[in-house]
């Protein structure tokens, strides 16, 4: 099964309708509860991160019987150090964003800590495009 | 210990419910105090109540994608409008306490502990 959605940059009221489709679409196939939050977290934060720092991207789902394997891509200021976004408490984002409780920098950790892969790639200026993979 | 459902807490802890006034037979599952979304995302398990004095719509996103019992909204805040919206349309109820965090936590502690605290710094485990 396939599935795919635009995220609108800096539209937080927004933020999570993606994630919550792709976990209703989810619970259809009987996919066990700790897996089923794994997933919801994931992309939640990746979701997130979207909308908190780029202009515009896309989420791509693929569902086949063994994983998922989500795609998000975007347009948008791009990721300087991968290795610093990478840390728990980092964060570039604004205080606007911070005061509605984003911004703690925990998003790519958690990101990490709820998939079996993640692949993070970036060009600065242009973009940053992330592979998540949880296994059923 | 007694399982309580969050309509019977809501009486004892006077809380008041604005959202899924329907949905109270649940049984609640210990609690998280954050405002931080990614710290509840991450470290709340499934049936707990989220104590949080954020009011904006994507804390019910975070409650429905993690399967929290309650949101309990602390100190007075007057939920946001188009939360409460999508709250009623996702399913997740939304309580509000006229107390602050701390004070909010702790009477949820003590409702929720398996038994009560031993010593002066009675730190239980979750059973």
């Amino acid at each position: 099964m396939q599935m795919q959605f635009d995220i609108q940059g800096g539209d937080f009221s927004a933020a999570g309708e993606a994630s919550s489709e792709v976990k209703k679409a989810l619970k259809q196939l009987n996919i066990q509860p700790q897996t089923l939050r794994r997933i919801a977290v994931a992309l939640y934060e990746a979701e997130v991160n979207v909308v908190a720092h780029a202009y515009r991207g896309t989420m791509t789902v693929d569902i086949s019987p063994a994983r998922i394997l989500v795609q998000l891509q975007d347009e948008g200021p791009g990721i300087d150090d991968i290795g610093k976004a990478m840390e728990e408490g980092f964060s570039t984002a604004s205080d606007k964003v911070r005061e509605m409780g984003f911004g703690a920098g925990m998003g790519l950790p958690n990101i990490k800590k709820n998939s079996d892969e993640m692949h993070l790639t970036s060009t600065p200026g242009t973009g940053t495009t992330l592979e998540i993979i949880v296994n059923f | 210990m007694e399982k309580k459902n969050l309509k019977k807490l809501i009486e004892e802890l006077e809380f008041k419910c604005v959202t899924g006034v329907n949905l109270l037979d649940k049984e609640p599952k210990w609690a998280y105090v954050s405002d931080l979304l990614s710290d509840v995302m991450g470290k709340a398990q499934p049936q707990m109540i989220w104590v949080t004095s954020q009011i904006h719509k994507n804390i019910v996103a975070v409650a429905s994608l993690i399967d929290l019992s309650a949101i309990v909204i602390v100190n007075e805040r007057k939920p946001d409008e188009n939360m409460l919206k999508l709250a009623e349309e996702e399913g997740v109820v939304v309580l509000t306490s006229d107390k602050p965090a701390f004070e909010t936590a702790g009477m949820l502690y003590r409702d929720l502990a398996p038994q009560p605290p031993k010593g002066k710094r009675g730190v239980f485990k979750r059973t």
